[in-house]
Parts: C-alpha cells; structure tokens; sequence
C-alpha cells in the first residue's frame, strides 16, 4: 500500500479522501432532513418557533473551537507539541461546551412550551439540532483518542496525517452547525 | 493495517535490492485469516456466502408464498410443520403471508443484490483489477462486512418473532410500518427491520468510502481512469450512488423511530385504529415516500450498475472482441447515475402527487431509457461477429441482456404517468421489476461467479450442471414473469393474498398455478447451482494456467491462488486500455504489455 502511495506523492492521501467522501454522505443525510422540512413546511399545521438565544452563544463557542485547533495543527507543524497538546485540549473542552449548551437550549426550549411532539416543527428542530449535537460528541471522542495519543511520550508521532482528518471533521462540524443555525432562522 | 504497511513497506524494499521477493506471511490463526480478515479477497467471499445463505431464504419464502397464490383452496400439512402457527392446518396466515413478501423484497434488494452483489465483485475485483495490494482501508472494509454480519442476525432474529416480521412491504410505508398497533408486523418485527437496516446503512457506508477511494486513490503505475475495466467504473458509480443515497434512507429510518416511539407525527395524521382517534396530527405519509424513494430509485441502480459491469466485461472477454464504445460506456453509466437521482417520483405518480410535478419525472424517467438503450446496443455490437466462446459466464451475461431489454421495455410504459395510473401496483409492475431488476441482475451475479469462481478460488465449476443450470433459470423466469404483464393489464393488483373472490380474476387460477409450478422448478435448479458452487471449492478441476479465459485485465497476472498482496513481487505497470482482443492478428494483449513501435493507438 506503501508502495502505490508513495509512486503517488502529489495525490491527496486515500485517508483524507476517505473523509471526504464521507462528509458527503453527512450532508445528504442533512439534506434528507432539511428538505423534508421544507416539504412540510409548505403543507398545513406548521407552527414557526423561536431559537433560544443560548444557541448564538453556543455557535460562538464552537467558532472559537475552529480556532483553537487550527492553532494546535499550526503547533504540531512546528513541533511544539507542549503548545499542540494544549490547544488540542481547549478545543475538546470547547467541544464539550457546545455540547452542554445545546443540551441547556432544548431544556429552556421543553420550558417554554415547545415540547418534541406538540407540533412537527418542533420535532424537526430537536431531530436536527440533537443529530448535529450527536456528530460533535463523535468528533469529541475522536479528539480525546488523539490527545491520549498525544500524550503518550513513549511513541512520538509526527505524522500529520491524523492530525489533518481531525482538523478537517472538526471545521466540518461547526461549518454545518453554522449552516443549520441559519436555516433555522431563515426558514421556520 | 500497521502491521499491512510494514509488511508492504518490506517488500518494497526487498525489491529495490533486486532479489527475488516474497509475500510476507504473518503467522496468521484460523480466525484472523478466514473470520475477521482484513484481505479484500476473504471479505469478498464472506460477502459471497453470507449473500448466497440469503438468497435461498429468500427464495424459499417466494416458493411459500407462490403456493398460497397457485393453490389458494389447498393445504399443506407440511407447512404447519415447517411454520408452526403461521400456517394452521398447513394454510397459510394472511399476516403471514404479508411477512414472506415482505421479507422477500428485502432480503433479496438489500441483502443478496446489494450487499451480495457488490460486496463480492467490488470487493474481489476493484484491488485486482486497479493493481492494488488491498483496499484503501482494509479495517474499514472488515468493519464493513461485520456491520452486514449483525444486519443480517438481526433480520433473521426476526424472524422468530411471536408476531412476526416486518410486514408493511419492503418499502415500509407509514402507517403501516409507523404504529404498533396497525398489525401484528409491526410490533417488534418492524423494530428489528428497522435496527437491521440502520446497520446495513452504516456497512454499505463504511464499504462504498472504500470502494471510491481505493478506486481514485490506488491505481497502479499507468493505469489511468480511461484504462480502467468496465466493472471498475460500474462499481465506482454504484459506490458513488449508495454513498449519497443511503443517508436519505437513513434520515427517513430515524423520523420513522421517532413516529414509531418518542410520539411524533413526521408521517402521521388523522388515523382512526380499532375505533381509537389517535393524537397524531400535521404529518404526511407523502414525506415519507419522497425520502424512501429518494434512496429507492437509486437503489435499483445499485443493483444493475454491477451487473452491467459484469455483463460488459464478460461479453468482452468471450467474443474476443473489444468491447464496443468503450467512452459510450462510460458516458452512460455517468447519466444513468445521474438521472437516476432525478426521478424517484415516477413511484409515486397516483399517491396524490402533483400531477404537474409528475409530468418533470414522466420526461426524466424517460430520459434513462437513452443511456440504457445506449448500452444495449453496445452489448449487442460487441457480440456480433465475436468468436464466441459459450461458457457459462457468457451465457448468464447474455441472459441479463436479454432479460434487461425485456425488462427495460415495460419501464417505458410506467414511466408515463397516465399509463402508470391504470398499471400501477399491479402485476405488471412486479413482472416488470423483476425481469429488469431481480432474475437480471441474479444473471449478472451468476456470470461473475461463474467467470470468476477460478481467481476466487482455484478450481472450475462444473459446467454440465452450469448448462442445466442456465437453462433451466432462464426459460423458467421467463415462464414466471411474462405472463404477470397480462394478469398486470388485467388489473390483478399485487400483494394481495387470495384473489378467488373476483370474477374477473378466476382466469387467472390455472395460470398462477402454473406460474407457481415453474417458480418451484426455477427455486430447485438453483439448489444445483448452490452445490455446484460448495462442491467445486473443494472438489473442482484444478486450474493450472494463471489466465484460463485467455483475459487482459490485471487479476489474471496475479498467481492461481494469489496470497494476501495479490502480487508476489512488484505490482505490474499498466500500458492499455483493457480491451485489446483480436488485435493486430493477436487474440488478446494483457494491458502489462507495453505498446509496440507499429501498433495502432485504440
Ligand atoms: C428504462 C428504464 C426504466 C423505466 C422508465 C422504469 C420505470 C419504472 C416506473 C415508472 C415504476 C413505477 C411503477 C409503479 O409502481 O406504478 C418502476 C418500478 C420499478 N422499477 Fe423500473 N424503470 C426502468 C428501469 C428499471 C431498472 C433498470 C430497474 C432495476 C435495476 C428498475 C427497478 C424497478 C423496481 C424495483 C420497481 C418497483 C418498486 C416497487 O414498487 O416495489 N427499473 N419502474
Ligand atoms: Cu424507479
């Protein structure tokens, strides 16, 4: 495998490519949702809500977490692997953030009377926002397993490779949590 | 996959020395090397045999069924044996009834035509015939696999239940398949189908990222995307299509559990059950079919892009000839894939559609009949004048061309909406699908085992039971599927369990009895096939020459039985396309050849 990687220097490597493909069968799985809101939306019995302001917080924190680990791949490029590993973690804690704070939105969204099954909206909204919620704690996980690694001085690692899906998945995520948030707002 | 890379890494290097290299063996135990194998080879026959055990439940069903519809006054003592209280006094349960057809249609789209089909050939072919050691991510391809194995348990579970399985139809369409209450199907059994095919989702995921990227990413040295073998870019473009498609599918399994536990209504409105209002409110059964056939359509394609694969390069090879418009080929399977994206509503025409919309999709569908037809013609153009060698490879690949015209030809009437309203849901639509879709593409499979069974697994099959064998299938499918067009036009709607109540359908009595004759016959010739296939992996015909088939492609320059690498030393370099036969007074030119001073440019 080696071998046909390295007669192919100049392509992209079969690992981020993976990921992409990938990421493109996340988006037709959002465009299943979204579209089929669309659809009911046009049909009767379609109640608009309100978002929790909560939610503009929790998109500046996960815009703060693209940063912090664009910051830890600039680190690990340098070798600086105290400064990566920090940053790697602030990202994670970040992460968790995010995560807590949708969690409290739907809690203040249950309060305020809209409740998963009292119209459809309503359940489209807490499908949409939780599976999003859900394809970051995937991305949480996959940042701890990395910073265990990163941790682990026995084995020093300076392949960027690793270092590159994370970064990509993790732009992805707050990228589509970006897009999410806008057409809920646009469209409701 | 640390371990493949050392192990490739060494070989590499043993032969930057210019010795003689080896395949690295790894002590390996029984289970790493025939359970959970990482070798593409392995995966593609665990693929093979989990799909052929798959086939004969489902085709067992379709016998069960077939006799409740060929002898709707009969009973048969042994099926109370056989089902227990599914089949008091051996007749049939109409509930039950519902779960055969249901089961069948899924077990046979999902578990053999999918993850049967491609499993096998995309995951057999594509590093053989790209001139890799293996797949982009052999662990994922492994993972894939497992994910199909606890599918697979999960639907057979099922059918155990007390209640029984699923039984709303393979496509599950809300209400049915959304309330508990609505029949005993679906109770738990639609749980399961539900958890299965969650699971089937993330496998055929898992397989397709693999299958696209090995494809782009792991070609050999030379072998650019315009010499790749036609299978290849069947399988990339059916790839393609489970990788965009079955997420939808997903989406719509998730609001579907939602409806079906935590109380939504995504799908449901205004039911009464039993005399009970239910609270559902504001939502659509249309959703759900746009989502389903969303995948659905594509789902088809799945299917026979494959099989058409297969087909192209298995004419090819037994005329001896290249195969003609090799570019048309390409270009088709390109606008098949994406037309077929374009077109999901033609499902959909009488379930309260908007009928403007339908006339887009009437026009769309009938646009994919020009690239299918395109095909055909190429296949008919490579046969004629070929010296044609009859194997049995060559018989079931010009068996699924004949029966994809018979079959594609009826499409044409559907894809009219005003056509559709009269024939839909009528037999008409279950000869149709099954001659284009069901026995073609089991045609396609069959032609890849039989043509392939030598890399696969060293020995021949037998050919005097694979003659029977194709025979035997191929009238007998026709016996079965061309008389349904005319209980179709009749107006004989499927999925019904007992139609003795009509006038108009007593016709009908002798020949369903006798279309359920010939589908016992056709399900027994495939038994033969079945022990064919066991027998001859142990006990076949020696091959002793690496190319029996006298083929280009690059899996026959591997050695008989190739070991995990697929090569033993380098990877060979690619110099053609891989359609060099009866050239230049030649028979064929392996695609490793370089091309010579004189030789003419394809
Ligand atoms: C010439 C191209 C084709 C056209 C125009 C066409 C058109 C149609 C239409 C309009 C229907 C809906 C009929 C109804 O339910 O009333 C249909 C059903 C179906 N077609 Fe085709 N078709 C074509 C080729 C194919 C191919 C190549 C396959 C599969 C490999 C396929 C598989 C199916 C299946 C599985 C169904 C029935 C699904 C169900 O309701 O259970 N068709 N086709
Ligand atoms: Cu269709």
């Amino acid at each position: 495998m080696i071998a046909v990687m390295k007669e192919q220097k100049n392509k992209i490597h079969p690992h981020k490519f993976t990921l992409w493909v990938a990421l493109a069968s996340i988006v037709m799985m959002f465009t299943g949702f979204t579209s089929a809101y669309i659809v009911k939306r046009n049909m009767a019995n379609w109640i608009s809500f309100q978002l929790p302001k909560i939610f503009w917080y929790s998109t500046a924190v996960i815009i703060i977490s693209s940063i912090t680990i664009i910051l830890s791949r600039n680190c690990f490029r340098r070798r600086e692997m105290k400064q990566y590993r920090l940053w790697l973690a602030s990202t994670l804690v970040l992460g968790v953030i995010f995560v807590c704070l949708q969690y409290i939105g739907f809690t203040q969204l249950w309060h305020s009377g809209i409740t998963l099954t009292k119209n459809v909206s309503f359940s489209f909204l807490y499908i949409i926002v939780g599976l999003h919620a859900v394809h970051v704690l995937g991305g949480v996980i996959a940042l701890l397993v990395v910073l265990i690694k990163a941790y682990n001085v026995k084995r020093k690692n300076y392949n960027i490779v690793p270092v590159d899906l994370m970064n990509t998945y993790w732009h992805f995520v707050d990228l589509l949590w970006i897009y999410l948030l806008l057409f809920l707002v646009m469209i409701r | 996959m640390n371990n493949e890379e050392v192990s490739h890494e060494q070989s590499l290097v043993v032969h930057d020395l210019g010795h003689a290299a080896h395949v690295h063996h790894h002590k390996q135990s029984f289970i790493t090397k025939y359970i959970f194998s990482q070798d593409h080879k392995i995966i593609s026959r665990q693929f093979l045999i989990t799909g052929i055990i798959w086939a004969l439940i489902g085709g067992l069903f379709s016998v069960i069924f077939r006799l409740q519809l060929g002898y709707p006054d009969s009973t048969f003592p042994f099926l109370q044996d056989l089902l227990g209280h599914w089949a008091p006094g051996g007749k049939l349960d109409p509930e039950f009834y519902y779960a055969l057809v249901t089961m069948h249609g899924t077990i046979l789209v999902f578990f053999v035509l999918t993850a049967g089909l491609s499993g096998t050939f995309a995951n057999f072919l594509i590093p053989l015939q790209v001139g890799a050691r293996d797949m982009a991510s052999p662990f994922l391809n492994m993972l894939s696999y497992w994910f199909f194995f606890s599918a697979s348990i999960v639907m057979f579970c099922s059918l155990f239940l007390q209640t029984g399985p699923a039984s709303g139809g393979w496509t599950i369409y809300p209400p049915l398949s959304a309330l508990g209450d609505a029949m005993s199907g679906s109770k738990t059994g639609m749980d399961m189908w539900l958890a299965s095919m969650g699971l089937f989702i993330i496998s055929q995921l898992l397989a397709g990222l693999n299958y696209i990227t090995t494809i782009l990413n792991m070609r050999t040295k030379g072998m650019s995307m315009t010499r790749l073998p036609l299978t290849i870019w069947s399988l990339f473009f059916t790839a393609v299509l489970g990788v965009l498609s079955f997420p939808v599918l997903l989406s719509a399994v998730v609001l579907l559990l939602f409806d079906r536990h935590l109380g939504t209504s995504f799908f449901l409105s205004d039911i009464v059950i039993g005399g009970k209002i239910l609270p559902n409110e504001g939502g659509s059964p249309i959703l759900f079919q746009h989502l389903f056939w969303f995948l659905g359509h594509p789902e088809v394609y799945i299917i026979a892009l494959p099989a058409m694969g297969i087909t192209s390069e298995v004419i090819s090879v037994n005329s001896r000839k290249p195969i003609f418009g090799y570019m048309a080929m390409v270009g088709s399977f390109f606008a098949i894939a994406a037309l077929s994206f374009m077109v999901w509503a033609h499902h959909m025409f009488v379930t309260g559609l908007n009928p403007f919309l339908g006339s887009f999709f009437v026009l769309l569908t009938l646009l994919i009949a020009v690239p299918s037809a395109i095909k055909v013609f190429n296949w008919l153009t490579t046969l004629w004048k070929g010296s044609i060698r009859f194997t049995p490879g060559m018989l079931f690949a010009i068996g699924f061309v004949s029966l994809f015209i018979s079959g594609g030809l009826t499409g044409i009437w559907l894809g009219n909406s005003s056509l559709d309203i009269h024939l839909h849901d009528t037999y008409f639509v279950v000869a149709h699908f099954h001659l284009v879709m069901g026995v073609a593409s089991m045609f396609g499979m069959f032609a890849g085992v039989y043509h392939w069974f030598p890399k696969m697994f060293g020995r021949y099959m037998n050919n005097t039971l694979s003659y029977i064998h194709f025979w035997i299938t191929i009238a007998g499918a026709y016996c079965i599927f061309w008389p349904m067009h005319y209980e179709g036009l009749a107006g004989m709607p499927r999925r019904y369990y007992d139609f003795s109540n009509w006038e108009s359908f007593k016709m009908f009595g002798g020949l369903n009895e006798f279309i359920s004759v010939v589908a016992l016959i056709v399900f027994a010739t495939q038994l033969l096939f079945i022990f064919n296939f066991f027998y001859s992996i142990f006990k076949g015909r020696k091959v002793t020459t690496p190319n029996p088939w006298g083929a280009t492609t690059l899996e026959w320059t591997t050695p008989i039985r190739p070991g995990h690498g697929n090569w033993i030393s380098e990877i060979p370099e690619v110099y053609r396309w891989p359609y060099d036969y009866g050239k230049d007074g030649r028979d064929f030119i392996p695609q490793t050849e370089p091309v010579g001073e004189n030789e003419n440019r394809h």
